[in-house]
């Protein structure tokens, strides 16, 4: 494993912002994983850090293929990260809105260029990354577009769903949208971010991205066969929402049946106590995302379930 | 009249109103041409709200020389005026990439659709900002390549200095002027001055160029200054100049003169050291038009621009 960093921009108060890469095996450039690029996405880096010991590991006992090289960026934002904030510190720019970046523009555009330049040229990309929606959900596969190629590759994932769509306006300033613009096949891997590290989800995102590079043929590692995915389109998932605004009481699971007329959550008075409202789910189908906070917005998205879908 | 155009519940015992002022003449043909102000789609747009405030002042003093319709929407975003951030609080979105909107969407998608309705059948909208507390504009319009021909009647009405056209590739999609475009409806973005804060300067030549576009649409049969006769982009080119270090900047020049190639814009000064880190110089002759208020500077920091050319 070879460290280096790929960038770096100086601070006037703080040490300097250095991007970061661990370069496995020497060659072809054969997979680059992207981890944290928000300053909330904890359990992202860590998911990249994992993966970073196993395949330091993995290297030392000849696990890599030889002439292939991965690269791992574990995290962009780490200066957000210690401050907890999850833009760019200074201006408040999301990182991930800002590709194909501009190496003579702004810090975010900057960053955003020097993370394409170190990633491009990989035959795949993978970006841990998470929803615009805060809430849990359960880890899939993104791929933009739907030919039958992305699909295919993004099923050797083994997660339970891969989900396709076509690319939306704000979508072409991503790392994924670019990274597939350049000629790489670029998968998102769609992890929670959590206040706590889920070992769980980890162990499921870091092994689904080890089976990947075996099937690709760029490391040997003997691990489970994982799911044969289901894909989905985006039109495949039903979004169900509150009518009215309070405290939010979820009585679901992600990844669980739910039936058509099951109560999802409740809403309550934030004073009273009282239900006012009760979201119930208006088709059958697997829980596949449910909003976390303790309040809910009435237009907002509760939930999203996978219609006429069974376990 | 006062009309509320958009509700939306929040959890705990309040509800959030998106309101506007129509003015109108007392008898009505059906025949009036309507032009909106809108402001405050950031919360930092506080020149906005001194805008608003003049334009229906001025139109109350004079109601009968009113013979069109004036809406006035003085908060697109009052939780982020309230709270004094620029994007919407709680989500940490720019109110400005939501349009436009979507019922089916989110609580800020839903609120760009109510607002993109009651918009609908406008002659002119005008979206008014106040830059960013960044950076330090010339008082502008800005307008896309695409429709510029057709705006640019209007926006030479505005008594601004200055007429920014951008490339269409560059233009921010979700954008309410973008979507409202889209759509057919003219719409054109005032820039000027610097967030957080209210130049009545700056605010009253925005109202002087709102009257004379009134009187140019049919609308209003007072008196009105006649407008300044703008610069418009096409007549040189617009030159970037970002920092290449970080520390303190201290400008030299004054912001909106007109500046000699090799003239001295600014330092960049590290206070630890007491040294100056980077000087920073006029790279041709021209207006400086954009220029650096917010003195700390990461690398890359956009620190000035300049509308070169024979101006």
């Amino acid at each position: 494993m070879k460290k280096e960093v790929l960038f770096t921009l100086s601070s006037g108060f703080r040490e300097n912002f250095e991007v970061i890469g661990y370069r496995f095996g020497k060659g072809e450039k054969a997979a680059c994983i992207v981890g944290a690029l928000r300053g909330n996405e904890y359990q992202h880096l860590y998911c990249a850090s994992k993966l970073i010991d196993i395949l330091s590991r993995l290297e030392e006992r000849g696990g890599l293929v030889a002439n292939k090289e991965i690269l791992v960026i574990p995290c962009g934002i780490n200066t957000s990260m210690n401050v907890g904030e999850r833009n760019w510190v200074r201006d408040n720019q999301d990182i991930n809105r800002h590709f194909p970046g501009n190496e003579k523009g702004e810090a975010s555009d900057r960053v955003a260029a020097a993370i394409m330049k170190a990633v491009q040229g990989y035959s795949y990309g993978i970006q841990y990354t998470g929803f615009y929606l805060a809430g849990e959900f359960v880890p899939h596969v993104r791929t933009l577009g739907n030919s039958i190629d992305s699909t295919s590759l993004s099923s050797l994932f083994g997660l339970p769903y891969v989900v396709t769509g076509q690319p939306r306006s704000f979508d072409t300033r991503t790392l994924n949208y670019n990274w597939s613009q350049n000629g790489t096949s670029a998968f998102s891997l769609y992890i929670s971010s959590y206040d706590y590290l889920n070992e769980d989800i980890a162990n499921q995102a870091v092994s689904s991205t080890l089976r990947f590079l075996t099937r690709m043929g760029i490391i040997k590692y003997n691990c489970h066969n994982g799911h044969i995915a289901s894909i989905l389109a985006e039109e495949d998932l039903v979004t169900v929402k509150p009518n009215i605004s309070g405290f939010f009481r979820r009585t679901c699971q992600i990844n669980k049946e739910v039936r058509r007329g099951d109560i999802l959550a409740e809403v309550l008075d934030p004073y009273e106590g009282n239900i006012i409202d009760r979201i119930v789910a208006p088709v059958d189908g697997i829980l596949f995302f449910a909003q976390t906070s303790p309040i809910v917005f009435e237009h907002s998205v509760a939930f999203r379930i996978i219609k006429k879908l069974h376990l | 009249m006062i009309e509320t155009i958009a509700t939306a519940d929040l959890p705990i015992r309040e509800v959030m109103r998106i309101k506007k002022n129509s003015l109108c003449p007392e008898q009505l043909t059906g025949e009036e041409q309507r032009l909106c102000i809108i402001t405050g789609v950031h919360g930092d747009d506080l020149a906005g709200q001194f805008i608003c405030y003049e334009v229906i002042k001025r139109i109350k003093e004079n109601y009968e020389a009113l013979t069109g319709i004036v809406d006035v929407y003085p908060a697109i975003n009052p939780l982020g005026l309230d709270a004094g951030t620029r994007e919407w609080p709680l989500f940490n979105m720019d109110m400005n990439m939501a349009f436009p909107g979507s019922f089916e969407g989110t609580m800020t998608e839903y609120t760009a659709a109510k607002i993109m309705e009651d918009l609908k059948g406008a002659n002119v909208c005008v979206d008014i900002h106040t830059s960013s507390i960044f950076l330090k504009e010339l008082p502008q319009v800005r307008i896309n390549d695409d429709v510029a021909s057709s705006l640019m009647p209007y926006a030479k009405q505005m008594n601004m200095d200055f007429v920014w056209i951008h490339p269409s590739t560059t233009v921010k999609e979700g954008s309410i002027v973008h979507a409202l475009n889209e759509r057919g409806t003219k719409a054109m973005v005032i820039e000027g001055d610097v967030a957080m804060q209210i130049d009545q300067k700056y605010c009253n030549q925005v109202v002087d160029g709102i009257f004379a576009l009134m009187k140019y649409m049919g609308i209003w049969q007072g008196e009105v200054k006649a407008p300044k006769k703008p610069i418009i982009s096409d007549d040189g080119k617009v030159i970037f100049i970002n920092g290449e270090t970080s520390g303190v900047f201290v400008p030299m020049a004054e912001h909106s003169d007109y500046i000699k190639k090799g003239e001295k814009i600014g330092e960049i000064i590290a206070p630890l050291t007491g040294s100056v880190e980077e000087e920073i110089f006029a790279p041709c002759d021209g207006l400086l038009f954009t220029l650096r208020h917010y003195p700390v500077v990461s690398e890359g920091a956009l620190l000035a621009r300049i509308l070169g050319g024979n101006l």
